[in-house]
């Protein structure tokens, strides 16, 4: 046992010794045997998949048949389904009942006033008998109104009551379906890991051409992208139920259907909720892109602000998708925790249905003072605010007077941190850092990972992406290192103080659900354009897991550790560092897991503002048509966070080994 | 057997009647779908379509969607118009969607892009012999940052708008950096970033855009373009590179889905017959984006003001 340590040990200073040679001498080494091909693989060596994928995207769009119906037929057909309910709801919100199309369209029935929709949100919230609550969230629907951002938010709004009702559904079916049967958990997971982890670009124009342009396009992108954490929760809820439970459900007589409806999915309700709220945020997340495919909403106005550089158009924009996210989640989060009714059945209809029956005669009587008084119809203009000055001026004011000061910080972050892992990466010899990657997935997961690292990189050289790959890893591994320096300290912090704690998550949701579009463009005036400005993007919204994880693992240590350490006669300070600290580290590790993933899915908006690593290379796809370009960089993406997401789990596992935690 | 041959007849005859009315019927009264885009320019042109068209009779809706996603769109007839398709950005897109028929070119929109060089008046303090190209060497310097000194740094478009600055730089021989920045946003917010401080900045800029009519300031004079320059090497100053000129001015087309003219000829003749110019554009667009009028109010004195000229588009 001794003796493999301190081998393994040697193994890894030589390794990371000859790495270190590799890169400080690669170049000259390759220059001396005259063999350019180990700094950069031949071009002619590399396989066309892009263009292979091209060519089977369209086949499957425009030929593929299965005899009585077309491939085309039969996603339209999906489309239609999801469009009816949506058209309901957005009729119900937004547009009103219409006859007709188009401008000939006449209005039969009004949609909601802004009142009434106030009134069904403070119905809800009501139910939950929790005062911060209905105050939260009729602030923000009034705030909705006030910054007149009502119409568009009518819109998100309805697409999100469909999609996320959807996913969660969906999710819980391919959950339980994984549960029952291993061969399927096998087939799912690998896809799961594929449309968490490729781009929403690299297949946007394959879903367009499939579904047809509009609405249930972005309806449909926004659920491939949300519902695979739901799928996962299912997973791991069903997996951690006390199997004596499931055997008392057996012997009391359940059905198999019985047994997971009654039983098994009851008792796992708030692990699922976590995935219910991780599907209500990406669905938030998709807002933006959503709006390039014709779902309009705030996501468009987000877009067509920046495009006049009204930066206060966008924040104003942005802070209502991040108020619908908080209120939807909290309010999801709250129906969830209120103790199941038992029943009641000495209620009477009155009493049982009052607060609906109220809430009816409510929106009725709105809509009659409508025809009387505007202001029940539309908030009055008069009372709306407008802040686009005020952020305007304000950036103005700090690229006026601290532009030089910014721009020195830059700097020396920039030679100091940035260029030198840039070169490290771009440095190494492909053929080595395969070799070195292999052997990091043979130590953490024996043959198999050591097999997946090899095959999922040899592809990336093939496609002769990997150049861009590495500028990739540095981006992402740059933006990593200071989100996880910024986010565990603040994450030990929430996770020892209750009211930090409150005060981060707020923070922390803003982050996640505000479009990084809005903070893009100051962040480019003050920082100008290029690998900062996409780093600090990427930090932004990376960052939320590094706090997250690390909190929820400071605080779930078991307690009697903690006493244990606490009569042995541990300082405060010792009881941070040699005990809590430690023992979080599994579910921090988790937390830098989360980071990746997130920043590398951030990859593709930063190629916004220039960047040239694999992210450009699916915005090219994009924007240039190229289907197969955009899938084919977009699967390097996802195989390098699948790498890093396996070696990470792998590492945590051991540790948690280590520790004799479960 | 005679009586049920010619009941046959007169089924057929029906069938017939049946679809003569689909051809010769008076235009179908779908709506014909619109897309917006993000700037204003598209949002003005494309109103002034639609309200052209509504004069005319037709169902019109407007669709926001993305500038090069909707040829998916177009391609299926989801949609059917788009107004504004650049030659300079859109070139790719037009010849891969155009190819199979199912996307038509429906000519220019009248208006010419300009692309080129742009930088600040107060820039030319430093460097006077600007606009001239050839004053470009001398002022490098001035036009430098930390990270490209003593180069100057030449802020040029998303890689995806082509452009070929970098082969420019190169054949002319000058001390400058491309930077590409990724998107519009990115161009403009940092032009907006160095005007405010006056600070140095050169960039790419194009028209019709708010651009030019909200900050003061000059293209670049290079050696005029010519097909001769991007093709043949000898050509112009530098005898071994092509690109050794300015970036041509190319028009900006409007197109369409093939059902268009199928099933609303008289709409795909309006479409066809719109033209605008580039001048007019840019009051336009300034009356929106400096002004603060919105959209809707500049396109309906525009319709008031120009009776005439729509009136025999849909004639």
């Amino acid at each position: 046992m001794r003796k493999t340590k301190i081998s393994n040990k040697i193994i890894f200073i030589s390794l990371t010794f000859l790495t270190l040679l590799l890169y400080w001498y690669g170049k000259e080494i390759a220059n001396y045997f005259d063999s350019k091909w180990l700094v950069k693989y031949p071009k002619h060596y590399s396989f066309p998949f892009a263009i292979y994928t091209t060519t089977f995207v369209k086949w499957l769009i425009n030929e593929a048949n299965f005899l009585l119906f077309t491939f085309n037929d039969l996603t339209r057909l999906f489309a239609w389904i999801i469009e009816q309910p949506y058209k309901i709801v957005l009729a119900i919100f937004s547009k009103g009942i219409l006859r007709g199309q188009g401008q000939d369209a006449i209005q039969i029935i009004e949609p909601l006033s802004w009142i009434s929709v106030v009134g069904i949100f403070f119905t809800l919230a009501l139910y939950t008998k929790d005062k911060f609550l209905i105050i939260l969230v009729v602030l923000s629907i009034v705030y909705l109104a006030v910054f007149d951002q009502w119409q568009s938010s009518m819109i998100t709004l309805s697409s999100i009551i469909i999609a996320v009702p959807i996913g969660v559904i969906l999710g819980i079916l391919f959950g339980i379906l994984s549960y029952k049967s291993k061969i399927l958990e096998k087939i799912i997971t690998p896809i799961l890991d594929l449309m968490q982890t490729v781009p929403v670009f690299a297949y946007l124009v394959p879903i367009l051409v499939m579904f047809g342009f509009g609405p249930v396009s972005a309806l449909i992108a926004t659920i491939i992208y949300a519902m695979p954490p739901m799928v996962r929760t299912t997973l791991l809820a069903l997996n951690n139920i006390d199997p004596q439970l499931k055997e008392s459900g057996l012997m009391s007589g359940c059905t198999e259907r019985q047994l997971m409806w009654k039983v098994l999915i009851p008792v796992s309700k708030p692990t699922l909720l976590i995935g219910v709220n991780q599907v209500i945020m990406l669905s938030l997340n998709m807002v933006i892109i959503a709006s390039m495919i014709g779902a309009g909403g705030l996501g468009y106005d987000v877009l067509a602000s920046l495009r006049r550089l009204d930066i206060g158009g966008g924040i104003e924009s942005g802070i209502a998708i991040v108020v619908i996210a908080i209120a939807l989640d909290r309010l999801s989060q709250s129906f969830a925790n209120l103790p199941t009714l038992s029943k009641k059945t000495q209620l009477t209809f009155y009493n049982k249905y009052k607060k609906i029956i109220f809430l009816l005669l409510y929106i009725i009587s709105i809509y009659i003072l409508g025809y009387f008084f505007t202001f029940f119809k539309f908030f009055p203009n008069e009372l709306m605010i407008n802040t686009s000055l005020f952020w305007e001026e304000l950036v103005k004011y700090i690229n006026i007077n601290y532009f030089d000061n910014l721009e020195s910080f830059k700097i020396t972050l920039l030679t100091f941190f940035m260029l030198p892992i840039k070169k490290f990466f771009l440095g190494i010899p492909w053929p080595w850092f395969i070799f070195v990657l292999t052997i990091i997935g043979w130590y953490f997961g024996k043959f198999k990972l050591a097999l997946l690292c090899l095959v999922m990189s040899i592809f990336i050289v093939t496609t002769g992406l990997w150049e861009k790959a590495m500028i990739t890893l540095y981006l992402c591994g740059s933006s990593v290192i200071i989100a996880s320096i910024i986010g565990i300290p603040l994450g030990v912090w929430a996770g020892l103080n209750d009211r930090a704690n409150k005060i981060l998550t707020a923070f922390i949701d803003t982050l996640q659900t505000l479009p990084s579009f809005v903070y893009l463009i100051p962040v480019v005036m003050l920082f100008r354009v290029g690998d900062f400005t996409a780093m600090i993007a990427v930090i932004l919204y990376a960052l939320a897991p590094a706090v997250r994880y690390t909190a929820h693992g400071v605080r779930n240590i078991n307690s009697q550790i903690i006493e244990a350490a606490l009569i042995s006669g541990c300082s405060q300070r010792q009881l941070l560092f040699k005990i809590k600290l430690p023992l979080a580290l599994p579910e921090i590790l988790l937390g830098i897991n989360q980071t990746i993933m997130l920043a590398l899915s951030m990859l593709v908006i930063t190629a916004l503002v220039g960047t040239r690593d694999l992210g450009q290379e699916v915005y090219i796809g994009l924007t240039k048509a190229d289907i197969g370009r955009g899938l084919v960089a977009g699967l390097c993406v996802a195989f390098i966070s699948i790498i890093a997401d396996r070696i990470i789990k792998a590492g945590s596992n051991k540790l948690k080994n280590k520790y004799g935690i479960k | 057997m005679k009586i049920l041959k010619n009941k046959f007849n007169i089924l057929l005859s029906f069938i017939f009647i049946l679809f003569a009315q689909n051809i010769y019927a008076v235009e179908s009264k779908d709506p014909i779908k619109l897309t917006l885009h993000d700037w204003t320019g598209q949002l003005i042109t494309t109103n002034i379509m639609a309200e052209v068209l509504k004069e005319a009779g037709y169902n019109v809706e407007l669709v926001p969607a993305d500038y090069i996603a909707q040829f998916a769109g177009l391609q299926t007839g989801d949609l059917h118009v788009a107004m504004e398709m650049w030659e300079t950005t859109g070139r790719d897109a037009i010849d891969e969607y155009t190819a199979d028929g199912r996307v038509v070119n429906v000519g220019t929109t009248g208006m010419d892009a300009i692309e080129e060089w742009w930088y600040p008046s107060y820039m030319k303090e430093k460097c006077p012999g600007l606009p001239n190209w050839e004053a470009l060497n001398d002022c490098a310097e001035a036009f430098s940052t930390p990270e490209t000194s003593p180069k100057g740094r030449y802020l040029g478009g998303p890689v995806t708008w082509g452009g070929y600055d970098d082969e420019r730089v190169e054949a002319l021989g000058l001390d400058w950096e491309v930077i590409h920045a990724g998107t519009d946003g990115a161009l403009f917010g940092e032009l907006e970033s160095a005007y405010q401080r006056k600070a140095p900045i050169m960039l790419w800029v194009y028209a019709p855009h708010w651009a030019p009519s909200k900050y003061d300031g000059e293209f670049v004079e290079f050696p005029p373009y010519t097909t001769e320059c991007y093709t043949d090497p000898s050509w112009g100053i530098n005898k071994n590179a092509a690109y050794d000129c300015g970036k041509p001015r190319g028009p900006i087309w409007k197109v369409a889905s093939s059902m268009l003219k199928d099933k609303w000829p008289g709409a795909y003749d309006a479409v066809e017959a719109f033209t605008l110019d580039s001048n007019e554009m840019g009051n336009l667009v300034a009356a929106v984006d400096l002004d603060g009028n919105t959209v809707e109010a500049v396109v309906a004195e525009w319709m008031a003001n120009n009776k005439d000229r729509w009136g025999n588009w849909i004639k």
